[in-house]
């Protein structure tokens, strides 16, 4: 009986989420959408940064050049090949899946913080090796689909037409991104339930105990980093049509790799709900900050001390407190990390 | 060919790189220290020798010479970095690795605002260290700046070593890190030996931007962060849990990075900080605990 | 009045209770011995004594409560030689001899103590400057308790000293174990598996049985009893 209610819960849940997202438009400004739709952005690249670090145990601080390759890819196929941009989504996530496959590749031999400066040097280096081929991406112009391809940019006129109906593009992308951003999450939480994910969480528990028990630790940790790419590439590609059409070498710096990994740590790894709070996080936080001072500064010092804070007080995220709170109705239906 | 090469230039060269590397190798060894005690890369690192500098150039406003803002400035770091640490980190003490590497990187954005809330963003100067005249050694002229700054940073790390391999503290603070079960059997209190290795960090991190600053003709609150990066690559080159190995990778890292910039001219500064990357993570793949790190044998 | 006395000690792991209330004492100069099956909370009782596990229950020593940090349990005179031996394995025997006497402010005592124990312990004086983790198991065991003894503790925890060591090896631990119980009147609490061994080398032992103590008696009478033996001891 106990068990039938848990699965109830769960499906009770998720079609909560479901319907919060279909719901919230109505109350949201057109720039509060905006804001939503990058926020779902960031919820999708989480999503398989989480598969990478909080799953399979492996540090990477170079997703946010990931998302870059997505974003250059929807950008590069939109502008000069005549692709209608919405088409090159799954396009910028398979070329970023291969991305993520080959930074998987140093991952077999290296772990904790070796790892951690390949995927560093990786994030540092994606701005230079941008802007070096310019013929390519437009070098530090980046490249702007509103000027280039701007019958190809859905809703870059200000409304589209979607199901009859007629949608505020910001509404649109909202749409888009949480939309892609569910179904995604659906399918990493099949993912983990499966073999796979069992074999991630080995390899992240004790590789070598991981190792004797056959599995191919190697094979699973190059596939963490290609599905967490392709996840990557499609929050990447979704970026792009939510930053106005436009991508440039700067926009996926470093700072962005930091960024992504901070909103899944806060967010709380192993907790697919929790990367969503962990993507909000990220997206709304440094802009209260913002509001709180117009000091120099200000929305630096608030948003650290935030993080400082939810680690302080949550060592497990924002997710963590979310499980503790649903714990009594959901005990099995989210996979358990440390 | 051998002859009409500028060996003068080349020896200038490999000084300038490795005073660079010295301060590299001063920030490297900072990050081994709070490594080695906790296990995180301390992220905030940087900025926290940023604040110091800027600290030590407020008193150069006030009318105090370089050295002495030198020393006030070292010691007041290092008693910053104990209260930081118990405010900030003790909290999180028993918590993941992770989740403390996170509170860091929360640091290095409070420390960076904070920076830029108390000093304008203009750009400022520090008056100089060393004299700028350079020095003739074996016909080749040097600069004493070059010189004192690589002397100033192995000063430090010797300092530091003598420190922990001859005093009863240093080795009650490497025995926290290497086994704090064990130690507090011992009646170690690992609590404070970690306070103590934030406070030794973060004072070293103070004569890294020190010596870093004036080099640069004028800096502002970001000018830490590339010193950072190398920083980190050096100590993961020389291996993440050996302070030999992070100077020994610093040092050659800040000497290969000069190098290449004034002998590979196509490699403009941002592809260098790529290339300096792409070369450590050769010798990763050769090496994949660094040059002198242990490669961890863990009991299954 | 007992030099360590434990009235109603519970302890747990989570959501498992490894003691459920024991009542326990040692007096001066004694060695007492600790017996059980596995998982009887004979290492337990050890780790509530150093404050390594969370304790419910009086534990006093000395005539005072015990201090609930363990760095404070080895400043008021208990040095506990844990399972596995607690040896700073990458340190060099000498480094660890000299952390074992961190706790103490006498110099000129540290520097005899540190004499007395190279000659008491010849192997680890001919491998001073190697590292610990280098030395046989034997020779371990004997560094993690010259370096307890360097502390001078008042009461010394030893537990499973016996595990993994070749019979002729314990044999000799536990010879000078007892020397140094004679000579210069340590109190001994010693948790061992190796039951006939134990108890030929202590005075009194307890036998606990899951978090409890089962049976509590003098060495000799225990290895007298056959029926209690058997039951409890397995031999």
């Amino acid at each position: 009986m106990s068990r039938l209610l848990r699965v109830a819960a769960g499906v009770v849940l998720a079609a909560a989420a479901v319907a919060l997202v279909l719901v919230l438009p109505h109350w949201l400004s057109d720039a509060r959408a905006a804001e939503f739709a990058r926020a779902g952005c960031f919820f999708i690249a989480i999503l398989g940064l989480n598969l990478v670090t909080g799953y399979t145990g492996q540090i990477s601080l170079g997703h946010g050049a990931l998302m870059a390759v997505g974003a250059y890819t929807t950008a590069i196929l939109t502008a000069d090949h005549g692709f209608r941009d919405l088409w090159t989504i799954p396009l910028a996530g398979v070329v970023a899946m291969t991305a993520g496959f080959a930074l998987g590749l140093p991952a077999r031999r290296l772990s904790g913080l070796y790892l951690g400066l390949a995927t560093f040097a990786f994030a540092v280096a994606m701005p230079a090796i941008l802007k070096r081929f310019s013929g390519l991406t437009g070098g530090s112009q980046g490249i702007n689909l509103f000027d280039k391809a701007l019958n190809r940019s859905t809703g870059a006129l200000g409304h589209v037409h979607v199901l009859g109906r007629t949608l505020a593009t910001n509404d649109f992308l909202y749409y888009l991104t949480w939309g892609i951003g569910l179904v995604l999450a659906g399918a990493a939480w099949v993912l983990v339930r499966g073999r796979v994910g069992r074999a991630f969480r080995a390899v992240r528990d004790s590789e070598v105990a991981a190792a004797s028990s056959g599995i191919n630790t190697g094979l699973y940790k190059t596939l963490a980093f290609a599905i967490s790419g392709f996840y990557a590439g499609v929050g990447g590609s979704l970026f792009v049509l939510v930053s106005n059409w436009f991508v440039g070498p700067s926009t996926f710096g470093f700072d962005k790799s930091l960024l992504l990994v901070v909103g899944a740590v806060v967010g709380g790894l192993g907790s697919l709900a929790g990367m969503a709070l962990g993507a909000l996080f990220i997206q709304f936080v440094p802009g209260w900050a913002g509001n709180l001072s117009n000091a120099r500064g200000a929305p630096s010092v608030f948003f650290g001390a935030a993080i400082v804070l939810v680690m302080i007080l949550l060592p497990g995220g924002l997710g963590g407190l979310l499980r503790k709170l649903t714990e009594p109705l959901t005990r099995r239906l989210y996979t358990r990390s440390e | 060919m051998l002859l009409a090469t500028d060996w003068a230039g080349v020896a200038q060269q490999v000084v300038a790189g490795l005073s660079s590397g010295g301060t590299y190798a001063t920030l490297a060894v900072a990050l081994v220290l709070i490594y080695r005690a906790t296990g995180v890369v301390n992220f905030a690192q940087g900025e926290l020798a940023m604040f110091s500098t800027f600290v030590a150039w407020t008193l150069t406003q006030h009318g105090f010479a370089y050295w002495p803002a030198f020393v006030v400035t070292v010691l007041a770091s290092f008693a910053g970095g104990i209260a930081l640490e118990r405010v900030v980190v003790r909290p999180v003490e028993g918590a993941p690795v992770l989740t403390i590497a996170i509170v860091t990187i929360g640091l290095f954005f409070v420390v960076n605002g904070v920076a830029f809330w108390i000093w304008s963003p203009e750009v400022k100067s520090m008056p100089n260290a060393f004299s700028t005249r350079p020095i003739r050694i074996a016909g080749v002229a040097f600069s004493i700046s070059d010189l004192g700054i690589i002397g100033v940073s192995l000063l430090a790390v010797l300092l530091l070593w003598l420190f922990f391999r001859f005093t009863k503290l240093g080795l009650a603070m490497r025995a926290a890190g290497l086994n704090p079960a064990s130690s507090r059997l011992t009646g170690i209190r690992v609590s404070w030996t970690i306070a103590l290795g934030w406070g030794l960090a973060t004072a070293l991190g103070a004569v890294a931007g020190l010596m870093a600053a004036p080099t640069l003709g004028s800096f502002d609150q970001n000018f830490m962060q590339p010193v950072l990066l190398y920083a980190f690559a050096g100590a993961v080159l020389g291996g993440i849990d050996s302070a030999l190995g992070a100077v020994i990778g610093s040092l050659a890292l800040g000497v290969f990075l000069n190098l290449l910039g004034t002998y590979v001219s196509w490699v403009g500064t941002d592809l260098r900080q790529a290339a300096a990357l792409a070369v450590i993570l050769g010798v990763l793949l050769v090496r994949p605990a660094g040059l002198l790190g242990t490669a961890v044998v863990r009991r299954v | 009045m007992p030099l360590l006395e434990l009235r109603g000690v519970a302890a747990r792991y989570g959501a498992l209770r490894a003691l459920r209330g024991i009542d326990l004492s040692v007096d001066q100069g004694e060695i007492v011995a600790v017996l059980g099956a596995n998982g009887a909370g004979k290492t337990t009782t050890l780790r509530a004594i150093s404050a390594t596990v969370k304790t419910s229950g009086e534990l006093v020593f000395a005539g005072e409560r015990l201090p609930r940090r363990p760095e404070a349990v080895a400043r008021a005179g208990i040095a506990h030689v844990p399972e596995g031996r607690g040896t700073f394995a990458q340190l060099s025997v000498d480094e660890n001899l000299r952390l074992g006497a961190h706790v103490r402010r006498d110099r000129a005592g540290v520097k005899a103590d540190y004499d007395r124990t190279l000659e008491r312990f010849p192997i680890l004086a001919a491998r001073r400057g190697q590292a610990a983790g280098t030395l046989s198991g034997g020779e371990q065991q004997q560094l993690a308790l010259a370096r307890a003894l360097m502390q001078r503790p008042r009461l010394l925890l030893l537990d499973e000293p016996s595990l993994g060591l070749a019979p002729l090896v314990v044999a000799d631990f536990f010879a000078v174990v007892g020397e140094l119980n004679e000579q210069e009147g340590l109190s001994v609490l010693v948790v061992e598996q190796n039951a006939s061994l134990a108890l030929a080398s202590s005075e009194r032992a307890y036998v606990l049985e899951v978090g409890r103590v089962a049976v509590a008696a003098a060495s000799a009478d225990l290895q007298r009893h056959e029926s209690v033996r058997r039951s409890y001891l397995g031999y």
